[in-house]
């Protein structure tokens, strides 16, 4: 069983390298709707310290939703969909083991590539650790609450306003703590108890929702 | 290898398609050594069935046992045994079918002899390009590879002649009648005359839909 | 037990039910809004503080707690439907999203009426309704991904999932959603708190809030009879309906 996670899991990471271009285009997205901020709000860097926090967790919740119109619907085109449902190791199983490939190409590059944009919104080089901190705790939650989604519309090809529909109320909660918690840090307050709540939020969607994901792939497929 | 065991049956199965009804009291099983060949006229629900009795789809009424366990409650133990390739391929197109190959086969946890396969499915010349840069009959080939280096006992194929060429048929006909002769399973959905031994074969042609 | 069970399962019977009861629910329904309408506008005294601004509570809480009940209706029914694949449980969960989508709405125009004098704005980040605005953006959701999917059955247990999805997520956005607003205006007064509410002002209260609550049986009764119409609409039973109710009509 861990064998086929692992085996799912360098399958989904080869196919993203070898599709490097899918790849980068969720971090392009980032780094542009983080731009768009002070071009719409001013250069007052002031108001830049303010909504960074926010704008950066913003700008990471879209971009892991615009990576997730893929992450089932090639599967469930060329059929590999369907052979995962057919294995005989637990689907449940096999899905979080893409899910996590997908944290890794995606989740993980908005993790690093953040300190860029904290100093680019003008923020101390000392609110970096909690910004930092904030997004690896929270955009797990966002990849495992995203593959439900993904499941549930893989079957769908203009799915994706609809899959925004779906989810963003769904990431509030992480929004609303990775959001504040990142603007404590920038301010050097203590970012401890979002840290906590976002931390339990991502076990909890990590207990939960891959069972969800499971179900709705089924309901696709069917 | 106790393979005379080896059962798919059902019973009483109705096949919807949204609110039309496609067929209804369908019952029948396939047992060791046995062919199947569903036919019938398109949009008659042969894919339907064919996914249905696999545990892709839900029937709308009947039951589904494998081994005399419905097979929603005995799901690892069929999946074990089978190998299904539907009209996609299941292949990645970003990676050659020597990858697409050997993932199968870890998720499988089995060990085959991959090279003896693509020599005989004449894909050794194209093994490691990617299959997307492949023709549609040399991905159906690498599709069919992996049923036939599956091990399993059940294969589940639909329309599996699609695409390839008459010595491509003949050669499938002779790997489905060994399959068979070693106590294997065989259920497929096909238009062309299928290959197989007419003794080991049952042919259920199922009716058109009166609209 | 079982017996009337299965025979509840049979959608014909189902549906006849669904009719019986639709009367006896809707009739009290209107009978108690009048009373409560009558208590609450002309019998209950004007707040002190809010004047006679404040009787929109009649209206709002009464939506509110609809809004959620509707909501989690939806998410058992249709976990009974994924589990036991019951395919009327479905129909419940399917009619019971215009409903609640309709409560919280109105729940939602409701608050925004009542900041008006109260804040003199017609939106504050308040948070209960900010997560009646989140629960309203999860009923849209809900409608759009059945309305998105062709087949019936798979309309029914892809938005069963996302309704199961969403009622483990509301306690989780409602807590985020009250600590985010207590960082931005610590201490401030709620403004749709009731506090310690008088027995005259709180009667017509407690009716409206029963006659909501059967004014949403019927809706969800006559939402059961269009869903299973709509699902059996081959099915000889309804032929036979449509002729001997539909030419006398």
């Amino acid at each position: 069983m861990i064998r086929a996670f692992f085996m799912v899991m360098r399958r989904e990471l080869t196919v993203a390298v070898r599709r490097w271009s899918d790849l980068v285009m969720p971090l392009v997205f980032f780094i542009i709707v983080c731009t768009l901020f002070p071009l719409a709000v001013g250069q007052d860097i002031e108001i830049l310290n303010d909504i960074g926090p926010g704008a950066i967790w913003v700008a990471a919740l879209l971009a892991t939703l615009l990576s997730l119109n893929t992450l089932f619907r090639d599967d469930f085109e060329d059929g590999s969909l369907e052979q995962l449902v057919l294995d005989k190791e637990p689907l449940t199983f096999l899905l979080l083991a893409k899910t996590v490939a997908h944290w890794l190409v995606t989740g993980l590059p908005l993790v690093v590539l953040s300190p860029v944009l904290v100093l680019a919104f003008g923020m101390p080089v000392t609110a970096i650790p909690g910004v930092v901190l904030t997004l690896l705790a929270g955009t797990p939650a966002l990849s495992l609450l995203g593959s439900v989604g993904a499941a549930l519309t893989a079957g769908l090809r203009q799915a994706s306003g609809l899959l925004a529909l779906l989810l963003l109320p769904l990431t509030i909660p992480v929004l609303i703590f990775g959001a504040r918690a990142a603007d404590m840090a920038a301010s050097g307050e203590s970012i401890v108890g979002p840290l906590y709540m976002l931390g339990g939020i991502s076990m909890l969607a990590l207990t939960l929702t891959p069972f969800a994901t499971a179900a709705a792939v089924r309901v696709s497929l069917d | 290898m106790d393979t005379a065991s080896y059962r798919l049956e059902w019973r009483e199965l109705a096949l919807w398609r949204g609110d039309r009804c496609l067929q209804s009291g369908l019952n029948g099983q396939l047992e060791a050594g046995q062919a199947l060949t569903v036919r019938g006229p398109n949009g008659c629900g042969k894919t339907t069935l064919i996914r249905t009795l696999c545990g892709l789809s839900q029937p709308e009424t009947g039951e589904i046992l494998w081994q005399g366990i419905a097979i929603h409650r005995n799901r690892p133990d069929l999946h074990a045994n089978l190998a299904y390739a539907g009209h996609s391929n299941g292949l990645k197109g970003d990676l050659s079918t020597r990858e697409n190959l050997r993932f199968a086969a870890v998720l499988r946890g089995r060990h085959t002899n991959q090279n003896e396969l693509l020599h005989g499915l004449r894909l050794t010349d194209c093994a490691d390009l990617p299959t997307r840069n492949l023709s549609a009959g040399q991905r159906r080939r690498a599709a069919l590879a992996r049923v036939l280096g599956s091990g399993a006992q059940l294969w589940i194929l639909d329309e599996p002649f699609t695409n390839l060429d008459a010595a491509g048929i003949e050669w499938l006909g002779i790997r489905f009648n060994h399959h068979l002769s070693l106590g294997g399973l065989l259920l497929m959905a096909a238009h062309q005359a299928s290959q197989v031994d007419p003794d080991r074969e049952t042919v259920l042609d199922l009716p058109g839909i009166n609209a | 037990m079982w017996n009337w069970f299965y025979k509840l399962a049979s959608p014909p019977h189902f549906y006849r039910t669904a009719t019986v009861l639709e009367p006896w629910l809707f009739w009290p329904a209107l009978v108690l809004l009048a009373i409560g309408l009558y208590g609450g506008l002309v019998m209950a005294p004007a707040d002190y503080v809010q004047g006679d601004g404040y009787r929109i509570i009649y209206v709002h809480v009464p939506s509110s707690y609809l809004s959620m009940f509707t909501y989690v209706t939806m998410a058992v029914t249709s976990a009974i439907g994924l589990i036991w694949r019951m395919k009327l449980a479905f129909c419940v969960a399917a009619a019971c999203a215009p409903i609640g989508a309709a409560f919280t709405f109105m729940s939602l125009t409701t608050g925004a009426i009542w900041g008006q004098p109260m804040w003199g704005t017609w939106w504050v980040w308040d948070p209960r309704l900010t997560s009646q605005l989140i629960l309203f953006f999860l009923y849209l959701g809900y409608m759009f991904l059945r309305q998105a999917l062709a087949e019936t059955r798979q309309a029914d247990r892809a938005s069963g999932v996302l309704a199961v999805v969403g009622v483990v997520n509301i306690p989780i956005i409602h807590f985020s959603v009250e600590w985010w607003n207590s960082l931005h205006q610590p201490a401030s007064l709620s403004k749709l708190e009731t506090p310690a509410i008088a027995g005259d002002m709180l009667w017509p209260l407690l009716v409206m809030i029963l006659a909501y609550q059967l004014l949403m049986l019927a809706l969800l009764m006559t939402g059961i009879r269009a869903q299973v119409l709509e699902r059996e609409k081959n099915a000889r039973w309804v032929g036979e309906l449509l002729d001997t109710t539909g030419h006398e009509a």
